[in-house]
């Protein structure tokens, strides 16, 4: 029909072909980049990020913002912390109670978020920057602002055990991606987020619950916000009020990078996913090739604003709030 | 003194205005009417400069112009009176009356709000209004309102060199009969300083007000009458005039429905400030149709059936039962589907593709503990598509991409799959292409002949009375007659027109 690089399919894989020019250009300018060494720690600092990113992107889908999730995950972190040593401080023990408990931390910080946002009327985004901070005065409350130490080797293997050069935690995330494409895909709640991102008006209309949407995707977000803050944890072996620090900035850049549509009903996890590793090499890449690290926040920046007036057909869109 | 002269105007698909010839004098009052979609409103915007002629000319005082911009045609002299009240509600009266032009009350970079204030006294004294120019708009009432449009569209007196011609759309529509008398003594008195074109649905006001009246129908000026030849049912007359095919709209397949299965039934409805007092039994195949201008409460009826509205009084009864609850759920789990007019807003989900759009309304049944069964609903979904013949490559395209016809489908195929058994379709042909036009007539033929009741807005009066077994009309939120159909006992388009304005 229309000449083969039309601007449909190109946006659809713009954030591929970003992220591999990306590569190329942190490979071209310094070798070792491209080392399975330096992709493991690549890897490893994405984690955690793309878990909360995964999370947030159910919540973009819906055409909804979720800002909390730096309080989220201090609030889960902490609160894991507290539960594993009070339950023994091991995995092999009663310890791993801890792990499913912190995920209903999550929902249940989710279900306030959609409760407050849904039932008092107010923009996602004011509810949930204000619980944000709720959430990081609570973890400040709860710790004092001491940092917790988890030292338990089962635990800490989640960062330790290697296969195949990668860390366990890796492959975790790669199962809770799979989960939230599940989700995503295949459940009534996954269409049901797409359906009132892509029309409000129309799900209400089609005899949908669109509150109940609403407060089901901003627990499942807080259940994904859970899943990061654990990787967090794992990874530095520390619980603190700062544990959740900088994942707003990272986690949104991401989606949006990915792809996600701000206004909802388009894009998905994969679209996180490439947006997630598109932020992570730059940022790995810029220490790699010895550039200051507060560059690595002004060009993060412009590249949002990139993808998003790439990714907006202006013509359509007469007034911008 | 103003003129068009061969103006056409020619969209996408639609020839919108087709050597249109309108001329004004000073000092006159000048009417238009026509029906829904007879291009009146087109004509308004090439007046005011909003829409450019794509041929003929337009002249004032024998002098060729050309605006580009609304802006630019109030600079010769012309304003507008918007229908849909175009006053920002939470400025004050004064900063509505000069807004965009500010600047004469500009002293070193700061508004001299005591001037602004003596000035808007002196243009709301035109209209005969006296309040506070810093009065905050909304506190005003709609008929006050209207009196402020008016006077800032007068503003254009003293900034204007030459005569001003001013277009009044629909500003009746919100007023009572008093208030309708006094804007027209007012409007009489102002022809000293302006021409007036009125536009209105309501017939009797335009033949009281007007010198001449222009009569449009399908983009064309079908007459021009002088108040002292103008008879309402001439007119009237002319704004429909064309006859109805038969085949077209399948009547040999109307059949007749099943009196003894009420499907709905609205007793004495009323919602204030949409319609009052309503009364219709919609039965198993059965198609009503709701007739009226617009704003007469034909949407409203319609949605209040779907539970979007309710109604401060009187009762709904789907199948027998009175509605408590409103709300959609309820409607949709009632077996009533909803097709509004704007399908591209609300009818499919841009993005998703065809299954799961036919899928939306009935979730529950595709899926297991919340887990869809994809196999399940593609097999749906082709299934539909090939009863219905929707044009689409596969399952997998998105909604979005389908032509308007086929997104028609798409949402009729929702409906009729999930078993919905009353369909409320509100403009189902609009802005379809003749083919497809068929193919949702076909489509309604056959969900009668299934036992569903449909409760129709239809896009023209000709096929609203092809269509129908009954066909209420409504004028200003009330009833006005109630027409039986059989083929053959139709009313004509005249009739309906009779009872709507």
């Amino acid at each position: 029909m229309t000449g083969f690089p039309n601007r449909e399919v190109l946006l659809r894989w713009a954030p591929l072909i970003v992220l591999l020019i990306l590569m190329l250009f942190f490979t071209a300018l310094e070798p070792r980049f491209f080392s399975v060494r330096n992709f493991a720690r690549i890897a490893i600092s994405a984690a955690p990020a793309l878990m909360v990113a995964v999370g947030v992107t159910f919540i973009i889908l819906m055409g909804s913002i979720d800002l909390s999730m730096e309080g989220a995950v201090s609030v889960c972190a902490v609160s894991f912390a507290f539960v594993f040593l009070w339950l023994g401080g091991s995995l092999g023990g009663w310890g791993w109670l801890a792990l499913p408990l912190t995920l209903v931390a999550g929902a249940v910080l989710g279900l306030v978020n959609g409760l407050v946002h849904v039932r008092l009327r107010i923009p996602s985004f004011m509810a949930s920057l204000a619980l944000g901070f709720v959430g990081t005065g609570l973890a400040m409350l709860m710790t004092g602002g001491d940092r917790i130490r988890i030292e338990d080797p089962a635990f800490r293997a989640l960062l330790t055990t290697r296969w195949l050069d990668f860390p366990v935690m890796i492959y975790v995330a790669g199962l809770f991606l799979l989960l939230g494409w599940f989700i995503q895909s295949r459940t009534t709640l996954g269409r049901n987020l797409y359906a009132v991102g892509g029309g409000e008006d129309l799900a209400h209309g089609s005899g949908l619950n669109v509150a109940r949407v609403r407060i089901m995707g901003f627990m499942l977000a807080g259940v994904f916000y859970a899943v990061g803050a654990l990787m967090a944890v794992a990874r530095i072996g520390i619980a603190e009020t700062a544990t959740g620090n900088g994942f707003m900035f990272t986690s949104i850049t991401a989606v949006v990078v990915g792809g996600t549509a701000l206004w909802g009903g388009t894009g998905g996890v994969w679209n996180t996913l490439v947006g997630v590793l598109i932020v992570s090499v730059i940022g790995n890449g810029m220490v790699v090739i010895g550039l200051p690290g507060y560059l690595q926040d002004g060009i993060l920046g412009l590249l949002v604003i990139i993808a998003v007036v790439l990714s907006t057909d202006r013509r359509s869109v007469s007034i911008v709030k | 003194m103003y003129e068009l002269t061969k103006v056409d105007k020619v969209f996408p698909g639609v020839h919108a205005l087709k050597a249109v010839d309108f001329r004004i004098e000073r000092g006159e009052i000048v009417g238009l009417v026509g029906e829904n979609g007879a291009g009146k409103s087109t004509l308004m915007k090439v007046i005011y400069g909003a829409y450019q002629a794509d041929g003929g000319t337009v002249a004032i005082d024998g002098k060729p112009v050309r605006f580009q911009s609304p802006r630019q045609a109030m600079d010769h002299g012309i304003g507008m009176v918007f229908q849909e009240q175009s006053l920002i509600t939470n400025l004050t009266v004064m900063e509505n009356i000069f807004l965009g032009y500010e600047r004469q009350f500009v002293r070193f970079g700061v508004i001299d709000w005591t001037a602004m204030a003596r000035a808007a006294r002196q243009q709301l004294a035109k209209v005969k209004l006296d309040i506070d120019p810093a009065t905050v708009t909304a506190k005003l009432s709609f008929a006050q309102r209207q009196l402020v449009e008016l006077a800032k569209v007068l503003t254009l007196e003293e900034r204007v060199e030459g005569d001003l011609v001013i277009l009044l759309d629909e500003p009746t529509s919100v007023l009572s009969r008093t208030e309708v008398e006094l804007l027209f003594s007012l409007v009489r008195e102002l022809t000293s300083r302006a021409s007036f074109i009125f536009v209105s649905h309501r017939m009797d006001e335009v033949l009281e007000l007007s010198d001449r009246v222009y009569v449009m129908k399908d983009g064309e000026v079908v007459d021009m009458v002088p108040r002292a030849e103008a008879r309402v049912d001439a007119i009237q007359r002319k704004m429909v005039g064309r006859d109805i095919d038969k085949q077209y709209y399948r009547e040999q397949k109307q059949q007749p429905y099943d009196p003894d299965r009420v499907l709905v039934s609205l007793d004495r409805v009323s919602l204030p400030g949409r319609y009052s007092d309503i009364s219709l039994d919609l039965h198993a195949g059965e198609v009503l149709c709701l007739v009226g201008t617009e704003g007469a409460g034909r949407e409203a009826i319609l949605r209040t059936v779907f539970g979007l509205e309710k109604p401060d009084s009187g009762t709904v009864r789907i199948k027998g039962q009175a509605r408590r609850d409103f709300g959609a759920r309820a409607a949709v789990e009632a077996g009533v589907g909803y097709v509004p007019r704007e399908r591209k807003i609300e009818g499919i989900v841009g993005g998703m593709n065809v299954y799961e759009n036919m899928t939306l309304s009935q979730m529950g049944r595709y899926s297991t503990a919340g887990i869809l069964h994809l196999g399940k609903e593609r097999a749906l979904a082709r299934d539909w598509i090939r009863r219905l013949g929707i044009k689409t490559p596969d399952v997998f395209k998105d909604c979005g991409g389908l032509s308007g016809g086929n997104q028609q489908k798409v949402v009729l195929a929702k409906w009729r799959s999930g078993g919905s058994d009353i369909i409320l379709l509100d403009h189902p042909t609009r802005g379809l292409d003749i083919g497809a036009k068929e193919d949702v007539y076909d489509m309604v033929r056959e969900m009668c002949a299934d036992g569903a009741g449909i409760l129709l807005v239809a896009d023209t009066l000709e096929e609203a009375i092809g269509l129908s077994h009954t066909i209420l009309v409504l004028k200003d939120g009330e009833a006005r007659h109630l027409f039986r159909g059989a083929p053959g006992s139709k009313p004509s388009l005249f009739d309906l027109v009779h009872h709507m304005t």
